[in-house]
């Protein structure tokens, strides 16, 4: 950066609880946890540690062959967790690949999770179960879905709130400048939730943007909340502000949740070729579930029994996970030609009769032969 | 239930917030299976009226059949769109139906797939055919595979008319013809209509779609006029036959029907007849038609504005070739625009076929070289 003048871009990051594991006091974000028990501080780090159990299965599942790919969440649960956790069942979001953390908060299935990944299908749930909406690998594609569906929300007279989850890689396309654009307009009630996470597969966050992500919100007249992404009740609290500023009709926020990627973009990925190893454990010592470990034993709320019961959750998830994911059935091959249309289609409907045609040919002859 | 799906509504206990609205985000479905199409229609009986009134009034009627429906795009509210085919729709449904956008055309159709996904029929206007590419990720990657991502749980009704092609003398990017991209699209209807009755009935018939479709319209025939009843005339995915004929087989879409019709009546005159076809659906062609047609004729010509490599026109006689071998008394022939970027004003006569340049057309086919 270059010189720089007072008063020029404050950066106030929020946080409530210290990596050391310490309550933060806050007045203006306090106020907005008052109703956070101790049991909602377990529940939280009870979801924080089941998802990192999931994501390490899922990882394990990938190395097996059981899964085509699989991209870890490692790091993040908080960023997710805190989110997630803010919203209500109306509510709808629109994320990328690695919300997988979100997708278990929202009430999906664990096997619908990696439903994707081992190829069975090109989503895994439906969206208006769960409110969540089947993930965009087209990078920062959603944020315009967010920005619609809140349109519609908006015009419904609701007070539910999109919102679009979207990594610091995201920022550079223009679909995300359009969606704040749209919905700084509009004033739409949706949350832009970037979870900076330091990495775009190799690409440092330096490389997208010069300045703090959060920084660009304003530029687009859109407040913008810059907050610990590894601060499971900071993100509680900054969700839950912009979640109040979208249902009485304040429009958009962006809120930058700063955390870190702690393992490869996807199981494809060596991050070894381009990630600083010190820069690794740096973060190491800011990890999102240790903080809140450390702070539930200062409140005297870690025991041995609360280490087996989450033990003994986690555990459950991913025996859960495996079996769901090992048990899915390979799709029949006609389903290829399923749901590309809504409407009945001549053309495509003729491939499907010829391809069944061609396919039959092999049974009789297999029969025979 | 499992451990793992016991715990979940415990964690999420600290909602504290789950009052609100409560239950679910809504699921588009039950108030809006296809759009229904009421009569009567405001449209009071046959009137005179150009295309571009005529698919104002299939937008008005559409918007007063379905409250879902609401069109975005810019400078439709006020000025109604550069070609006022929005004319007085914003006074009449408000704002927050007839949306001018911020001038994004990705955002004009990522917004439409949210919209879609929240139980909307959102119509995009492309104010011209050369400035839909912005937008083309959003169509191609979101709108056409949504159904098939998410396995038919959820719909993009989204209509995206599109103004396009040439002969109006206009600048770059304004006289393009840029179909085949998307026929090339798997998931995406598209269609092309040449006239005011059926522009009329084919708006209404793509908005009540529950898959996205491409609208193109003719610029060139905006100011036409016709007569036009609220019929909606021949479903969407059938062609129809404009001129009856029994020598050649012409097919064509847009601004070159009315072009074709013209041929059809100058080879009369020679003693030859051309069956002029209006394809209307470019995505699914109506092969049924064009296969019948060229079982009769034996000779089949195709013309578009569009490029030749990689056009319609291939794909179709390809196809004709291939079911119709037997039938044929000549290779099919294409008439259509040049492999070039759209040529300066005055060049785009060159381009453009012509009544002239159909009828060399339809000569090749007959085997009657100049």
């Amino acid at each position: 950066m270059s010189e720089s003048f007072p008063g020029e871009n404050p950066v106030n990051l929020l946080q409530l609880v210290s990596p050391e594991g310490a309550r933060v006091a806050s007045e203006t974000a306090d106020p907005w946890l008052d109703d956070v028990s101790g049991a909602d501080l377990v529940a939280l780090y009870q979801d924080m540690v089941v998802v990192r159990r999931i994501d390490t299965e899922a990882t394990a599942l990938q190395r097996q062959g059981e899964l085509g790919l699989w991209p870890p969440l490692l790091g993040q649960e908080a960023a997710q967790i805190g989110s997630a956790r803010a919203l209500r069942a109306d509510d709808f979001v629109f994320t990328s690949y690695r919300e997988n953390a979100v997708a278990w908060c929202r009430g999906v299935g664990l096997t619908d999770i990696v439903r994707v990944w081992r190829g069975n299908a090109q989503s895994g749930w439906d969206p208006y179960s769960v409110g969540m909406a089947t993930p965009a690998i087209i990078i920062g594609a959603q944020t315009l879905h967010a920005t619609g569906w809140a349109l519609g929300a908006q015009h419904d007279g609701t007070d539910s709130v999109a919102v679009a989850y979207f990594g610091d890689g995201a920022t550079s396309e223009g679909d995300v400048s359009e969606a704040l654009v749209f919905a700084a307009s509009f004033q739409a009630p949706v949350i832009f939730f970037c979870q900076n996470n330091q990495w775009a597969i190799s690409e440092p966050v330096g490389l997208q943007s010069r300045a703090n992500l959060v920084d660009r919100a304003l530029g687009f007249g859109i407040p913008g909340i810059r907050v610990d992404g590894n601060d499971v009740l900071a993100v509680l609290a900054a969700t839950r502000m912009a979640l109040r500023r979208a249902r009485t009709g304040g429009g958009p926020t962006f809120i930058e949740a700063v955390t870190y990627r702690m393992g490869p973009h996807t199981t494809a990925d060596d991050p070894t070729r381009y990630r600083p190893a010190a820069e690794l454990e740096e973060w190491k010592a800011k990890d999102p579930i240790l903080r809140l470990e450390r702070l539930l034993d200062s409140l005297g709320l870690l025991s041995i029994e609360l280490a087996d019961q989450t033990r003994g959750l986690a555990d459950a998830a991913a025996a859960e996970l495996r079996a769901g994911c090992i048990g899915l059935p390979d799709p029949e091959p006609l389903t290829v030609f399923d749901h590309v249309f809504a409407t009945p289609n001549a053309t495509l409907d003729r491939q499907r009769a010829e391809y069944a045609h061609y396919l039959a040919s092999f049974d009789s002859t297999g029969g025979k032969a | 239930m499992t451990m793992t799906t016991m715990m979940r509504p415990a964690a999420s206990a600290l909602l504290g917030q789950t009052s609100g609205s409560g239950g679910s985000a809504p699921r588009p479905g039950e108030s809006l299976p296809g759009a229904p199409l009421r009569t009567p229609v405001p449209l009071a009986g046959t009137t005179t009226l150009t295309m571009a009134k005529a698919i104002n009034a299939g937008l008005r009627q559409a918007m007063l059949d379905d409250p879902k429906v609401v069109l975005l795009g810019e400078d439709i509210g006020l000025l109604g769109g550069v070609f006022r085919v929005t004319s007085d729709l914003l006074a009449e449904f408000g704002a927050r139906r007839v949306i001018d956008t911020p001038l994004a055309e990705s955002a004009i159709i990522g917004t439409a797939v949210g919209l879609a996904y929240r139980g909307y029929r959102p119509v995009c206007e492309i104010q011209f055919d050369g400035f839909i590419f912005p937008g083309f990720d959003q169509i191609v990657s979101q709108v056409a595979k949504l159904h098939y991502r998410t396995q038919g749980r959820v719909s993009m009704p989204i209509t995206i008319r599109v103004p396009f092609g040439g002969g109006i003398g206009a600048a770059e990017h304004h006289s393009e013809s840029p179909e085949a991209y998307f026929t090339h699209t798997s998931g995406l209807r598209v269609i092309a209509v040449s006239d005011p009755q059926d522009a009329y009935g084919l708006i209404r018939q793509a908005i009540a779609s529950d898959d996205p479709v491409l609208y193109f319209e003719p610029k060139r025939r905006y100011h036409v006029k016709g007569e036009v009843s609220p019929e909606l005339g021949a479903p969407m995915e059938r062609a129809r036959v404009v001129a009856a004929g029994t020598d050649v087989t012409l097919l064509c879409y847009g601004a070159l029907v009315s072009t074709a019709k013209d041929a059809a009546l100058a080879a009369a005159d020679e003693g030859v007849s051309i069956e002029v076809i209006d394809l209307r659906s470019l995505s699914p062609v109506d092969y049924e038609s064009v296969e019948a047609s060229v079982r009769k004729t034996g000779r089949l010509v195709i013309t578009h504005e569009a490029a030749r490599s990689g056009g319609l026109g291939g794909e179709i006689a390809a196809v004709v070739t291939e079911r119709c071998f037997d039938y044929l008394e000549a290779a099919p022939v294409r008439v259509t625009g040049f492999d070039i970027p759209y040529p300066p004003a005055k060049l785009e006569s060159h381009h453009l076929p012509d009544l002239d340049r159909i009828l060399d057309g339809v000569d090749r086919a007959l085997g009657r070289q100049r």
